[in-house]
């Protein structure tokens, strides 16, 4: 009898000690905002340049702290229908479904552009080749043109470098660029860095990245080739403010519901003159008008 | 004097059943973790029929036009990775084990095993990325690739993390060789080395598979490492210079922006249930080669 007592009160006591560990789950979502602690997560695009508006922004106001992750804009799109997250960073538009899924948790999404990007097409800087037409990038990335000799490069079979699929760039330059599936054959890299790398060291290579991995200082990274896409170049702020560049996008930053206290702050200070031309020392573009008066309507302003 | 002894002999089975207990315990986590990949995979195959799911090689769950769920190439790639990993640590951790307990010196000895004990400590990040900036330059070099990132690096990078296990695991069991043998066979006349190739490791066998399964084990459920090195193409691969996705790798990448609830989110699960049913195999196999072993001696 009593050990039957005692076999169940140490049922009871590990049934315990397992629901206490499974409910103190750690919540990443601040309440109120009046705490000043800011969670940002998503896009590699733009976790950089996020970072450093993110440093400036707390060197000059002491009380508020913030934190920014990668992962990737689905990643962080995902962190916000979770209401897991203050701000997600995306470098591609919110899908409906992800709109009606945070419906359905509650989370208003709105929508603010932070800078605009000149997604660029990148090769090895000995390849010959240095423009290439939407359509042509398409083929290539479809796997349809598998060799450089068919768009005028040496006798070289292409080697294709792209992100994976949590990546808003990867779905960006599907939907934009593709309007089809990547070949199989396409090596997905983990990281914007990783990709810039493996293009470095191929001959044979070509990948895409947000225009801000391969520009410092307005000079383009070593050994780097940036395509001309339809015969712009996006080097040039002209071409990606009038949309000469075919792949100009904005980079966004997702709030649930209308952003308020530190946070519409900082998003305030992103968009101000200085944090712009942050952004333009990261090697991005100020946010074009367009998106400018968008931004002024979402932030109620 | 009676109340005593009668007191302890409860407290004897009281322990008992406190062992009892934690044994059961696992045995619930393991069935638990199987009812739950079971009941979240599922789903999948009310919208993907199942001959597709393990016959088709297209993986594209996030397909522009349409959704394909084949893993045929996510399970060859893994088979190809982890079978590379044994063709290059299998020897080597043998060699090492045999040279450790037959051969080395006590001071070398001293110096050897710590060291192989650290390199079981190597986060598989550290591991991943040495294959980034060092294995995979070096295999693109030797081969005159345009770049490192496959086959071979997963099975080189999976091949280190697997040594440790293989080499301590081997070495107890050459060590557990009764001094017998080894003293009959030298006074039969034979060589140190012929005692050690034909009757101190067949001797050991039976351990040194074990030792190579739980390597397998390691080297075939690692994500991070083969996540970073192995170029992450979904395609099937058509040699050992191809870039290729693991089951596991495709788990890592994508259940990060998978929304819940859906088919793409179930099939991770059922990949995950693939994955959980071809080590379980593995187990069942090396169990019974032991048992086989253990007959015939």
């Amino acid at each position: 009898m009593s050990k039957k007592v005692y076999g169940l009160i140490f049922l009871v006591l590990i049934t315990l000690v397992f629901l206490v560990g499974c409910g103190r789950a750690p919540e990443g979502q601040n309440e109120e905002q009046e705490g000043a602690y800011i969670q940002i997560k998503g896009s590699d695009t733009s976790v950089n340049l996020s970072q450093m508006w993110a440093e400036e922004y707390m060197s000059k106001n002491e009380e508020v702290s913030i934190s920014v992750t990668g992962g990737g804009s689905g990643t962080g799109i995902a962190a916000i229908i979770n209401n897991k997250v203050d701000i997600a960073n995306s470098s591609r538009d919110i899908k409906d479904s992800e709109k009606k899924q945070a419906e359905d948790n509650g989370i208003k999404i709105v929508e603010i552009a932070v800078a605009m990007d000149g997604l660029s097409v990148i090769t090895n800087a000995n390849n010959p080749v240095k423009d290439l037409t939407v359509e042509e990038i398409g083929k290539i990335f479809r796997g349809e043109i598998t060799n450089w000799k068919e768009v005028g490069g040496p006798n070289l079979a292409i080697n294709t470098y792209g992100r994976q699929s949590n990546s808003g760039t990867y779905v960006y330059f599907r939907d934009e660029v593709l309007n089809g599936d990547y070949t199989a054959n396409m090596k997905r890299m983990n990281g914007n860095a990783q990709l810039v790398e493996a293009v470095k060291a191929d001959e044979s290579g070509i990948g895409y990245v947000g225009i801000g991995y391969v520009v410092k200082g307005e000079k383009v990274v070593k050994g780097i080739n940036i395509l001309d896409v339809n015969g712009a170049s996006p080097l040039k702020a002209e071409n990606v403010k009038t949309g000469a560049y075919p792949l100009a996008r904005p980079l966004y930053q997702y709030t649930n519901g209308k952003p308020t206290g530190a946070v519409l702050e900082l998003i305030k200070y992103e968009l101000s003159d200085e944090g712009q031309e942050l952004a333009v020392r990261e090697g991005f573009y100020p946010v074009t008008e367009e998106y400018s008066r968008r931004n002024n309507e979402n932030l109620g302003q | 004097m009676k109340r005593r002894s009668s007191f302890s002999r409860f407290k004897e089975k009281m322990i008992e059943k406190f062992f009892l207990l934690n044994g059961l315990l696992v045995v619930f986590i393991l069935v638990g973790i199987f009812y739950l990949l079971l009941n979240e995979s599922l789903p999948t195959f009310q919208e993907v029929s199942i001959v597709e799911f393990f016959s088709s090689t297209i993986w594209n769950p996030t397909g522009y036009h349409q959704q394909s769920y084949g893993i045929v190439s996510l399970v060859f790639s893994t088979i190809v990775v982890t079978v590379g990993s044994l063709i290059f640590s299998v020897p080597l951790g043998i060699a090492c084990a045999a040279y450790l307990s037959e051969i080395a010196p006590p001071k070398a000895r001293e110096v050897l095993k710590p060291t192989i004990e650290i390199l079981a400590g190597i986060p598989s990040v550290v591991i991943g990325f040495l294959g980034i900036v060092l294995i995979g330059p070096m295999i693109a070099r030797l081969f005159n690739l345009p770049n490192g990132l496959n086959v071979i690096n997963g099975s080189v990078l999976l091949g280190i993390m697997a040594l440790p296990t293989i080499i301590s695991i081997s070495e107890d069991a050459i060590n557990a060789v009764p001094d017998d043998y080894k003293k009959a066979s030298l006074a039969l006349g034979a060589t140190e080395w012929q005692t050690l190739v034909k009757v101190t490791i067949p001797a050991a066998l039976s351990g040194i598979i074990a030792a190579v399964m739980l390597g397998m084990g390691r080297a075939i459920g690692e994500t991070m490492a083969v996540l970073m090195a192995t170029g992450n193409a979904p395609a099937f691969p058509k040699s050992i210079f191809s870039a290729v996705r693991t089951l596991t790798a495709t788990i890592g990448i994508e259940l990060g922006e998978v929304a819940y609830n859906t088919t793409h989110y179930y099939s991770l699960f059922a990949v995950g249930l693939v994955l959980f049913v071809m080590t379980f195999l593995i187990n069942i196999v090396s169990d019974w080669v032991l048992n086989k072993y253990e007959e015939a001696e």
